[in-house]
């Protein structure tokens, strides 16, 4: 492949044609089935500089504010996190942790110590070097005991954060941890600079960032300009950015065919096909690591049999809510959290998928006939939640359970229904590695473990995995646990949702982070015009 | 005069009551919301010692009661306190005032207002009186089938067809309104140009045909009647005779379009992203933002019995028999 594009550089720059390159291309072997790569590496331009680029988001509030332990959502998280700001490390589109401020980092043989090194010459928007202090006093203000910060909790096994000098911090974890450096590139823990006598100053929105703040208006707009200063080579290409809070999908499809806007997040999946047809638009569909799912509480009857929770997860057709409500924009679950691009993930088997007679067999096991449950829902847990709820029940019925499917009300659904109710709707954002993703819901008495779901085994690997510093042990270790929650966990994985957004034809991109949604946040440093 | 001031203060003194009245409804509708903002903000994995302590620095553990007097208190003295978005995740972050978040976002909304106004008034007067004028005419069949039809359609769906047709299809002007602090008065025009055409298209009919109900009424009185005899024009009939008498009610629809104006744009305001109030209290309530949304809603209480006032005076006014009580 190396090969391949050493060509496709050649013939972008002109210093071959076209046909030249085709012809490599087909000596190299490149055949029918990478010919739609060679097409696509062909197309794809050198990246320009220049251009204001308008970006039209779902999201945004009035009560929005540049204090990094809020950021409820893209619009904060786009403009704040992912361009005005850095983080130690940063996951890129292989899913792989590379370090951003951080230059290098090496942990103790336990994992339980890590020295993060930081990079040279990295200036905050206000002319200030970035130091130790800063990264010091970043952590401190997420962990201090009055924080209110929403990383609070992902910080809760640091001990302590100290640097002996200007260029290392050093992080002592209270157990081993070899996925720390994913975890730092957390959207909430990016690095601002520290005030004088303790705490970090955020209220002016100085980062580090591919580009410093003009101006915020909470719920409106955020408008940043390029730092020329900026420590990655090359990088932004924008000259300037505005992200603008557009909850009105309608709204955000307008503006983009009308030009006003070059990107819009979040399209209308019902119209989807109509906006396709716009010459001047493109659509950018990404597979997410987002998940829905439908959480059952293992500690009370009938959920805490084991066989009542595996006749429940055949009794579900996903292939066709996928068809039906998410009109094939999203992957089918198959009750493993852990999406195929995350390190370390594997598909589990059996495949669960919808069979009547095995649901008929696990009930009898179970010393059942039939089986009455309630599922509560709302559009709230996911959009299309009800009518996922809805199919599952029909379903469900003709193999003897029924489903009572309530829909709740949207205001309060995370206070009053989630975690309370016996089994309802779920919305997880997913995480960057396994680890995160099951101490955070999946781990005994952790704070989000929806299904109050406790297996031993899986507890054990759990904290064993963690430390382990040797990937092919690792690697087994959590295969054999997603196996656990596949097999034995009260979380029926529904669908993987696709983050489908789309552009205006002119704007381009590298490789994009399955991560999160938007290039992991941070296409206005990454995106261009062409 | 005297007595026109006397009812001048006694239909403010009235109206003083009535926000009080309301005041005390948005408080309570307020605390039957589901979730409150401590939990919102905090997320799922706050401990209920921090949802405590933060209730407590936003002064959410106090009874309703002294809440509210608090409230009141600080309102009679212009203060309508601080955002609960300025308790910021350490507390201490930057105060928000109230007052800082909504006068832009009012002013963009009277901005919008009298734009419309200044089309619709003007417009629906004049088009009722030629459908009195030319009544039964071919004209006024129009007009009126006309100015039904549009406020027959849901505003969001006149937004949206104005949008299709004079924006996407023929990218006229733009879709999205979003003017901010340092924009021009001419880029207010064009960016508002859209919301102000829905707005007046909504409000027009209504104030129209009561002008044109309120001049053929009238006209078939003695005294207009007498009027004609004497050979009077019809427009001058119209204008000099008839109009002075229809103005009470005229007068009545057209506060209650301009109050509308104010405070029923929310829909126009969010389908166009303009950021106005009604947007700000929508995007409010939804993060349960309570010292927002409840100096919205007496903003919006005190518009709609501020304007009435002035209608009932107007009204009062211009008829003598109501000056001169026997």
């Amino acid at each position: 492949m190396s090969e391949l594009e050493y060509w496709a550089g050649r013939f972008r720059k002109g210093q071959i044609s076209r046909r030249e390159f085709m012809g490599r291309a087909a000596a190299i072997g490149a055949t029918a089935m990478t010919s739609n790569l060679v097409a696509k590496i062909a197309s794809a331009s050198e990246p320009k500089k220049g251009g204001f680029a308008r970006f039209a988001m779902a999201a945004g509030a009035t009560t929005d504010t540049i204090d990094p332990g809020t950021w409820p959502d893209t619009f904060t998280q786009c403009a704040f996190y992912g361009a005005m700001c850095n983080n130690l490390t940063e996951i890129d589109a292989k899913g792989q942790v590379v370090g951003d401020l951080a230059e290098s980092y090496e942990p103790d043989k336990e994992a339980k110590k890590w020295v993060f090194k930081l990079r040279k010459g990295v200036t905050f928007h206000d002319g200030k070097d970035l130091t130790a202090t800063d990264v010091v006093e970043t952590f401190r203000y997420h962990m201090a005991p009055n924080s209110k910060s929403a990383a609070k909790s992902l910080l809760a096994s640091v001990k302590n954060v100290t640097s002996d000098n200007p260029n290392t911090v050093i992080f002592e974890l209270d157990g081993g941890n070899a996925d720390f450096p994913a975890l730092v590139s957390d959207y909430h823990l990016p690095i601002f600079p520290a005030k004088d006598g303790g705490g970090i100053d955020w209220a002016k929105g100085i980062g580090s960032g591919a580009f410093t703040l003009e101006n915020f208006n909470p719920g409106v707009s955020a408008k940043l300009k390029r730092n020329p200063n900026y420590h990655k080579n090359n990088l932004p290409y924008f000259d300037e950015v505005e992200f603008l809070s557009v909850t009105d999908v309608a709204a955000r499809t307008n503006a983009l065919t009308t030009g006003e806007v070059h990107f819009m997040a979040g399209c209308d999946l019902k119209t989807l096909n109509l906006l396709k047809r716009n010459p001047k638009v493109k659509i950018e569909e990404v597979e997410g690591i987002g998940h829905y799912t439908f959480a059952m509480n293992t500690a009370i009857a009938p959920f805490d049999n084991a066989d009542v929770r595996r006749a429940l997860k055949y009794a579900i057709d996903r292939e066709e809510i996928v068809k039906k409500v998410f009109l094939g924009h999203a992957k089918a679950g198959n009750d493993n959290p852990i999406a195929s691009s995350v390190k370390y993930a594997i598909d589990p088997e059996p495949k669960y998928s919808y069979d009547a007679d095995k649901v008929k067999f696990y009930l009898k096991k179970a010393g059942l006939e039939t089986l009455s449950i309630d599922l509560s829902v709302a559009e709230a847990a996911f959009p299309g939640a009800t009518d996922a709820g809805v199919l599952y029940s029909e379903k469900a019925a003709k193999a003897g359970i029924n489903i009572k499917v309530n829909r709740e009300p949207n205001d309060g659904y995370w206070d009053n229904v989630w975690m309370k109710k016996p089994m309802v709707a779920v919305y997880w954002n997913g995480r960057v590695t396994c680890d995160w993703m099951f101490t955070s819901t999946y781990a005994e008495g952790a704070a989000w473990n929806d299904t109050n779901w406790k297996n031993a085994r899986f507890n054990e690997l759990l904290v064993a995995a963690r430390s382990e510093l040797d990937d092919t042990k690792r690697a087994s270790m959590y295969a054999e646990m997603q196996q656990i929650v596949h097999d034995d966990g009260g979380t029926i994985v529904l669908v993987f949702n696709n983050y489908v957004n789309a552009t205006s034809k002119n704007m381009a991109h590298g490789d994009v982070v399955k991560i999160w949604d938007m290039d992991g946040f941070r296409m206005a440093e990454r995106w261009w015009f062409d | 005069m005297n007595l026109i001031l006397k009812i001048v203060f006694q239909r403010l003194g009235l109206g003083v009551l009535t926000l009080i009245a309301v005041s005390a409804v948005i408080f309570s509708a307020i605390q039957m919301l589901p979730g409150d903002f401590a939990s919102a903000i905090l997320g799922q994995s706050a401990t209920p010692e921090t949802v405590k302590a933060f209730q407590h620095q936003i002064g959410l553990d106090k009874p309703a009661v002294q809440r509210y007097w608090e409230w009141i208190g600080g309102v009679a003295h212009g203060d309508f306190g601080y955002s609960f978005s300025s308790a910021g995740s350490l507390g201490g972050g930057h105060d928000r005032a109230v007052s800082d978040i909504i006068v832009p976002r009012l002013k963009n909304t009277l901005i919008l207002a009298s734009l419309a106004a200044v089309v619709a008034v003007p417009c629906a007067l004049l088009l009722g009186i030629l459908a009195a004028l030319y009544r039964n005419s071919f004209f006024d069949r129009f007009v009126n089938s006309f100015s039904l039809a549009w406020i027959s359609f849901p505003e969001f769906f006149i937004a949206y067809i104005l949008m299709l047709y004079l924006s996407v299809k023929f990218q006229f002007l733009p879709s999205l309104a979003s003017v901010s602090n340092d924009s021009g008065i001419g880029d207010y025009l064009v960016k508002c140009a859209l919301p102000a055409m829905t707005l007046v298209l909504v409000t027009l009919a209504h104030m129209m045909r009561m002008t044109r109900t309120a001049l053929v009424n009238l006209m078939s009185t003695p005294y207009v009647e007498m009027a004609r005899l004497k050979g009077a024009s019809r427009f001058r009939l119209i204008c000099l005779h008839a109009l002075p008498n229809a103005w009470a009610p005229i007068a009545n629809v057209i506060a209650l379009n301009l109050a509308y104006l104010v405070v029923g744009v929310v829909i126009v305001e969010n389908v166009f992203v303009y950021p106005g109030i009604g947007q700000l209290m929508v995007s409010a309530v939804a993060s349960r933002d309570i010292p927002v949304v409840q100096a919205c809603a007496l903003i919006f209480a005190a518009t709609y019995i501020l304007l009435n006032l002035t209608a009932d005076i107007i009204g009062i006014v211009t008829n003598p028999k109501l000056l001169h009580r026997r």
